[in-house]
């Protein structure tokens, strides 16, 4: 069963499209683009339609998705970590 | 099997201008705010008529009455329109949107309130749209090839099933319909920033991209000139937020899905401004789903794609609301309001091929007569843009 969702390889995030995935879980991935199967390991719970970081980030990394430039990172995050609003924000406006 | 789209045909009604629609409405028009009252006693007085109240039109002036007019006017002229009562406070602003709709040359009448009083206008205007319910009745659906139909897009409370599931499926449905000759829309200008360069990319010339950038920096200016904080919260929303979208480069690159991988955007328009031929128009927009969808439908479109992610309920009055979703939660907790459900996108139960003929689909029964669900809902969010304040 698909639990996320990544678009694109080299995608830093994906998205949970299950409801209910909780820290320590191993989650099964779907690459969209190339249809490759790729895993991560949640370590927070991650409510469905947010994202799981697929790799470490450091404050003032940029996030990749869709292949694009989809914000700034202002805390920091570790692999299989809840990446949202708290930690990181929009480069515009 | 692949919907053969080269023999696709809709019954639609086949207005006096050549255009097509696939509704058959008969609407009591208010041309400003203080003539609702009058309106909503005529579509009260004879069945079958629909009013369309709003809170606009006294003291507007420059480029924001000239949006009003067009709005009106343009809804007025839609193909699901089949007759028009006017009412307005005076004669003068009354009869300039009869006569904008008269252009069609489809029946439309006005009545000004002003040395009349409500009692008698309602009386003369209901007399008027008797006449046009009872001729309504009697026009006859016929046979359509599917570039007679002109269909826009528009998303709305998007999450990130949105970029994923739905509106990748609009994309889908838009480049078989563009390979049609289908007149296609989309619009929503602040929910392009962190994508524009993508848009821009995929403007058939110079000129359009031009158009487009023009549009696209002058609504960043607006937002510039009153903006208080990120925006967080409003764009995107806080329905976004909750739905995991964490930034509007995010939101706009998952909305750009939508004009698929093919299409190419072959002009620009202004609010409201009909398109002069077939292909895809981008409209300049707010991205709020009621304001946008009323836009859409003044332009002259006749169905509308609309993609969900946390379950937007929007419709309109004139224009049939498509829905499609994707999340599955929302499927489940609001089912009712999906026309189309997309989920099985995610589970890999449905290819990206078989979703957009699922919407094509779905988008020939609601335009031979099938009702959509924000229809038989009785969503008919009628929303005027205003670009500044009355004088």
């Amino acid at each position: 069963m698909i639990q996320f969702v990544v678009h694109e390889e080299g995608d830093g995030v994906g998205v949970v499209v299950v409801e209910g995935v909780k820290a320590g879980q191993t989650l099964a991935g779907w690459i969209m683009e190339d249809d490759k199967d790729v895993k991560v390991q949640a370590r927070s719970d991650i409510p469905i339609g947010h994202k799981v970081a697929l790799k470490d980030y450091q404050p003032g990394d940029t996030v990749i998705k869709y292949g694009v430039d989809i914000g700034k990172v202002v805390a920091p995050i570790k692999q299989g970590e809840h990446l949202h609003v708290h930690n990181v924000k929009t480069k515009r406006w | 099997m692949a919907m053969d789209l080269s023999k696709a045909s809709f019954w639609g009604y086949r207005r006096e201008n050549g255009r097509v629609g696939v509704r058959n409405h008969v609407i009591i028009l208010p041309v400003d705010d203080i003539s609702n009252a009058a309106a909503e006693a005529v579509a009260n007085n004879i069945k079958g008529t629909l009013a369309l109240p709003h809170p606009y039109g006294r003291l507007q002036f420059g480029a924001d009455l000239d949006l009003h007019f067009r709005t009106l006017i343009g809804t007025g002229c839609n193909p699901n329109v089949a007759a028009v009562v006017v009412i307005g406070i005076e004669e003068g602003w009354t009869q300039k949107v009869v006569e904008g709709i008269a252009k069609t040359g489809k029946p439309v009448a006005g009545f000004g309130i002003e040395l009349h009083g409500d009692i008698d206008t309602i009386q003369r205007a209901s007399r008027a749209a008797k006449e046009f319910v009872q001729a309504a009745g009697e026009l006859r659906r016929e046979e359509r090839p599917l570039k007679d139909l002109w269909v826009s897009t528009k998303c709305g409370e998007s999450d990130t099933t949105s970029g994923c599931g739905a509106n990748p499926t609009v994309g889908n449905a838009f480049d078989k319909l563009y390979a049609r000759g289908v007149t296609l829309c989309f619009g929503e200008t602040t929910e392009l920033t962190g994508g524009e360069h993508l848009v821009a990319a995929r403007c058939k010339n110079d000129d359009v991209r031009k158009k487009f950038q023009f549009m696209f920096d002058r609504y960043q200016a607006v937002i510039d000139r009153h903006k208080t904080s990120d925006l967080s919260e409003s764009q995107p929303t806080k329905g976004n937020i909750a739905g995991g979208l964490t930034t509007i480069e995010e939101k706009a690159l998952g909305n750009i899905q939508k004009i698929g991988r093919k299409c190419v955007v072959d002009g620009v328009l202004d609010k409201a401004e009909e398109p002069t031929g077939p292909g895809l128009w981008f409209m300049d927009s707010s991205s709020a789903a009621a304001e946008m969808v009323t836009l859409c439908a003044a332009a002259g479109f006749a169905v509308h794609f609309f993609p969900t992610g946390q379950g937007n309920v929007i419709g309109n009055p004139i224009l049939p609301v498509i829905k499609l979703c994707a999340n599955p939660r929302t499927v489940r907790t609001m089912g009712e309001h999906i026309d189309v459900d997309v989920s099985g996108l995610l589970r890999k139960e449905l290819s990206p091929d078989q979703a957009g003929d699922a919407l094509l689909e779905c988008m020939l029964r609601t335009a031979n007569g099938r009702l959509t669900a924000a229809e038989a809902l009785g969503h008919r969010e009628f929303v005027l843009t205003r670009l500044y304040e009355s004088a």
